[in-house]
């Protein structure tokens, strides 16, 4: 059985007939072309394939694509305004957020649904947004100032 | 990891559910797939069909109802979380839905396919138990209610029948007894190694409140959640502090007898262990709350 889904990614609309079980990280490496999304662990524990699906953050390997019919989805290639990396991405970078990057585009669209639920997240507030993301690398102290920043910069962008 | 090829049809209605249940035997219903998708990537459930019943508005709605919460059975995790009826009515289930996984995990899971998962580390049913709560479910025969201390059978097993649908879950209200939930959790999966959910009434008069009534239920190193009632009988007119709750929480060894489940991640002897611990923090976090109230 195939199966009809219509799926914006980063704005862009796709339109494909998939196998009910094709899962939206497979959808979106395979059928989109966007391979920011990673698959690391497949069993929802280490986030490296977080997206944002209609603006909330989910684990792309334990979605299937046909539960994203008609949703707008967000990868790490949407967060960008053109040439214009998003506060978070500024931030990791400026931080040294990352060391093999494996784990950075879910890592830091995680960090951006915790901003959506928390615009001034306390250090420990932050470690717990981030529960659902395991770098092998840094050892998170980056990536905690990293997340830290981009609040800041975020919330005096929007004074 | 790739499950094995399925069909899949999805459902506009709690009606619509019903018959492609009835039209398709030995399908499974989907709704958020965080207990199922997984099960179907490992191979271990192999169905040949999903009902997507993950667009039916009608179960997702939270309300107070009669004294009570009717929670719906695809209110998400998160939504369950940070809903302010449940944190007022069943404060022990926003703080178990609040618990579960990490926050992309919490978006997407629902309460009804947690219960209906039946996970034996799983951290809602131990809570319903000890709440009271009761499922309502619609099949072929039509609607029924099942007391949550009657819904889990087993590892991964329910009373919930093959054509049946879980449609909401209700809860009376705790307001007035204090409610906790505590886990000891798994540090990857978040899965509960132990999970103890208690309910705690205490008597308003003179001097220190003494115990009136109290639930208390416990998961994780069980097939099923476990009501404990020699904890619960223990506390019962003693004053919830000191020895009288070590004592109270000690007999969790009653309750639970030997046969515990053990894995690589920590053994049954040890969960047998470290259970009198949880337990003693749920009913001295829930009683604390009954003081406030």
């Amino acid at each position: 059985m195939k199966v009809p889904v219509r799926i914006t990614v980063n704005g862009r609309r796709f339109e494909h007939e998939v196998e009910p079980r094709l899962l939206l990280a497979h959808y979106i490496r395979d059928l989109g072309g966007l391979t920011g999304t990673k698959v690391g662990c497949d069993t929802s524990q280490c986030g490296s394939c977080t997206v944002l699906i209609d603006g909330v953050s989910a684990k792309s390997c334990t979605t299937l694509a046909v539960q994203a019919d008609g949703a707008n989805v967000t990868t790490i290639e949407g967060l960008a305004d053109g040439d214009a990396l998003h506060p978070l991405q500024e931030s990791f970078w400026d931080r040294h957020g990352l060391q093999c990057g494996f784990c950075t585009p879910g890592m830091i669209l995680a960090a951006y649904e915790l901003l959506r639920t928390n615009a001034s997240p306390s250090d420990a507030e932050i470690r717990h947004g981030l529960e659902g993301n395991l770098c092998r690398c840094t050892g998170y102290q980056n990536i905690v100032r990293a997340v830290r920043d981009a609040a800041a910069q975020m919330a005096a962008a929007d004074q | 990891m790739f499950a094995a090829d399925f069909d899949y049809y999805r459902a506009g209605s709690v009606a619509e559910a019903g018959q492609l249940l009835a039209q398709h035997p030995g399908a499974k219903l989907l709704a958020g797939g965080h207990s199922l998708i997984p099960l179907l990537k490992l191979r271990l459930a192999v169905p040949p069909a999903l009902i997507d019943i993950g667009r039916v508005a009608e179960l997702r709605d939270i309300a107070l109802e009669g004294g009570g919460l009717r929670i719906g059975a695809l209110a998400t995790h998160a939504e369950i979380a940070r809903s302010d009826a449940v944190r007022e009515h069943a404060a022990a289930l926003a703080e178990a839905a609040g618990q579960i996984g990490d926050p992309a995990v919490r978006n997407r899971g629902t309460i009804g396919g947690n219960v209906a998962h039946a996970d034996p580390a799983s951290d809602l049913p131990a809570v319903l138990v000890a709440l009271g709560a009761t499922l309502a479910v619609t099949g072929q025969g039509g609607e029924r209610s099942i007391d949550a201390g009657d819904f889990f059978t087993g590892v991964m097993m329910t009373s919930l029948g093959e054509d049946e649908l879980l449609t909401s879950v209700r809860i009376p209200s705790a307001a007035g007894r204090g409610t906790a939930y505590v886990k000891f959790s798994h540090p990857a999966s978040r899965y509960a190694v132990i999970g103890v959910a208690a309910s705690v009434a205490l008597d308003a008069g003179p001097g220190e409140s003494v115990c009136t009534d109290a639930s208390v239920a416990i998961g994780g190193l069980v097939p099923g959640p476990v009501r404990c009632s020699a904890v619960e009988e223990a506390l019962k007119g003693r004053a919830p502090s000191g020895e009288a709750l070590a004592a109270a929480a000690a007999a969790v060894a009653q309750d639970l007898g030997g046969d515990l489940l053990g894995d690589v991640f920590a053994s049954a002897d040890y969960r047998g262990a470290v259970a009198p611990v949880y337990v003693e923090r749920a009913i001295a976090a829930a009683a604390g709350r009954a003081t406030q109230a």
